[in-house]
């Protein structure tokens, strides 16, 4: 009790004399230091919670690690490339990769096809536009599960309206089983996603489409160019970067999921993509080397991509 | 007619039609929905096409029997409902709390690293979450967290951070500095400047977060079914209906009724949330 206030009230006092007439600096210092202070929480959450685990996927993925012997092994275990090849060798890994591309880049086009049609759709005023506009963000902001589940039962052969109606309507013979038959299951997992993910694209490209100048299209129509030529010359050049810009983040965000898959067809019927494997192996086979070693895998060929990505698109705009 | 007229008048019409597409392309699933969680399942299975509820059939024993607790021969729904807001309501008033400060830090001070905490957030935000989720599966099933809602808090607030640290940075951003300033000068400290001028002031955009977070935290399903599938008395909505699903005991329209249960909080904060964020707090805010 005696030592601290002494100590308190000295610390600022050798600062002083070192350097004496320089108290921008101070000022400066105690500002990065208030700074540090504030940010520190968060770094330290996101360090723990994400940093660390993404460090430790990667040692995982070149040790012999099963649930059963997670116990005995420590962080630093015997390193082997052990899981890496039998991951690279397993039969089934390259078709998921394969699954994982076609799904990607599906559900990264679909979506922001859909998402253009509606922004283009929606971009002059009319009564109700609001309600309208927030009506077709419903599917992105609705659960996964209940979004998942409601379309499983549409497309139910016995119970489901899809089918139903198919056969009332469009005349099919057979109930279609969408989500459990290998020609129609990658199609339908992808038109999920193009449905569930087109307000994504919307809001960007509706911002977008409100930032273009009035007088460019006003110009163009003076000039005598109907609405189609005035969309392909004067609107979707504008769009482009925000296009290439939504295609990178979907394209990686796809590439990435698991729910939507999952819970639509459990990675049945040619639709099983890397994250739905990585869970398999995790919790059915308790072989968690070898699905860390898979999550590597999928991580390094998601930078690959991004980063051909990259380098295409950003030689495209220098041209 | 040339070439303009005929674009434009077909282009009208067409809009209008596609515009009425997406109203039945997006709604639809929602009402069918709720069309089924008020059908009884015997009459779902004679006429499967229908999208009302012809007069007569209409119940609510669906939910009655979804929310009912498992020893009175229900689903236990309260149960899933009470973790399911509990974790969220935790998760978004945690994150809040660390967020503000990180968010004011960021926009506002110049500190060591702070153009690379923007980077690395972004660089976090599209990290696939299976690679995250390997070793916390193995932290805590080791440490014993597995079936521990505290777990799922913590990993749903390394979730929404990086997205709520941005979108707070980017509205503190548009707060005029000569604000703070003032306050300063009248002798507040960093701490005060953030509670008594910048929250004040942000206040939309911090529900906007909030009911992000709460989004994210309410809808989340990974990381629940990692953590909590050994564990029925734990289980989220999110998880309790996809695990019920997967069997064929439970009726398909009771399930629908946990459908229902599940999205109405989400569609009801949306559609109040769509209001709260087009509110200018600011206009005026200097001249005071």
């Amino acid at each position: 009790m005696t030592t601290t206030a002494p100590e308190a009230g000295r610390s600022p006092t050798p600062e002083r004399s070192r350097r004496p007439g320089r108290r921008p600096l101070t000022l400066r210092r105690r500002e990065s230091r208030a700074g540090l202070a504030l940010v520190a929480p968060t770094l330290l959450v996101v360090l723990a919670v994400i940093g660390i685990p993404i460090v430790w996927t990667v040692v995982l993925a070149f040790q012999r690690v099963r649930l059963a012997t997670l116990r005995k092994t420590g962080l630093f275990g015997e390193l082997t490339l052990d899981n890496i090849d039998r991951v690279l060798h397993t039969p089934g890994f390259a078709d998921t990769l394969w699954t994982t591309v076609l799904y990607s880049v599906g559900g990264t086009a679909g979506s922001i096809v859909v998402g253009l049609v509606a922004a283009l759709a929606v971009r002059g005023p009319f009564r109700g536009r609001t309600l309208v506009r927030a009506s077709m963000l419903l599917p992105y902001v609705a659960p996964v599960v209940a979004m998942t589940f409601v379309w499983q039962v549409m497309l139910d052969p016995q119970l489901g309206i899809v089918n139903d109606w198919g056969k009332r309507f469009l005349g099919w013979d057979q109930p279609v089983p969408f989500l459990s038959q290998e020609s129609t299951a990658l199609w339908t997992v992808i038109a999920f996603e193009a449905w569930r993910y087109f307000p994504f694209a919307f809001l960007f490209l509706l911002a977008r489409l409100q930032a273009v100048p009035a007088e460019l299209e006003e110009a163009a129509r003076v000039d005598g160019a109907t609405p189609t030529q005035r969309f392909r010359h004067i609107l979707l050049p504008q769009l482009m970067p925000v296009i290439a810009l939504i295609g990178v983040l979907r394209f990686i965000m796809t590439f990435n999921k698991f729910d939507d898959v999952y819970l639509l067809t459990g990675g049945s019927a040619g639709t099983e993509v890397v994250s739905v494997r990585v869970y398999q192996f995790l919790t059915a086979r308790t072989d968690i080397g070898a699905a860390a070693a898979q999550a590597v895998v999928l991580a390094v060929v998601l930078l690959v991509f991004v980063a051909i990505y990259l380098r295409f698109f950003g030689a495209r705009r220098e041209a | 007619m040339d070439r303009d007229r005929i674009e434009t008048v077909s282009l009208r019409w067409l809009r209008r039609l596609v515009i009425a597409g997406f109203l039945v392309v997006t709604l639809l699933p929602f009402w069918y929905m709720l069309v089924l969680s008020v059908r009884p399942i015997e009459r779902l299975l004679l006429d499967p096409g229908s999208l009302w509820v012809p007069f007569g059939e209409l119940t609510v024993a669906t939910y009655a029997e979804v929310l009912k607790s498992v020893s009175d021969g229900g689903q236990g729904f309260l149960t899933f409902i009470r973790n399911s807001g509990l974790v969220a309501l935790a998760a978004t008033a945690l994150t809040l709390v660390i967020a503000i400060p990180g968010a004011y830090a960021v926009s506002r001070l110049r500190f060591f690293g702070r153009r690379q905490v923007s980077a690395l957030f972004l660089a976090v935000y599209l990290f696939p979450s299976i690679v995250i989720a390997i070793p916390l599966f193995v932290v805590f099933t080791r440490a014993g967290l597995r079936g521990s809602l505290t777990g799922l808090v913590l990993v749903y607030i390394s979730q929404t951070l990086p997205v709520s640290v941005y979108m707070l940075k980017n509205y503190f951003e548009t707060i005029p500095v000569s604000l703070e300033e003032s306050a300063a000068i009248d002798g507040a400290g960093r701490l005060g400047i953030i509670r008594r001028v910048s929250l004040p002031l942000a206040a939309p955009s911090v529900m906007a977060v909030a009911l992000y977070d709460f989004m994210i935290a309410w809808n989340e399903y990974l990381f629940a079914l990692l953590f909590l599938v050994d564990r029925p008395d734990r289980w989220t909505v999110s998880l309790g209906l996809s695990l019920l699903a997967d069997g064929v005991e439970v009726p398909k329209t009771v399930l629908m009724a946990g459908s229902v249960i599940l999205t109405l909080p989400i569609v009801v904060l949306f559609f109040a949330g769509e209001r709260m964020l087009t509110e200018g707090l600011t206009s005026g805010a200097e001249k005071g």
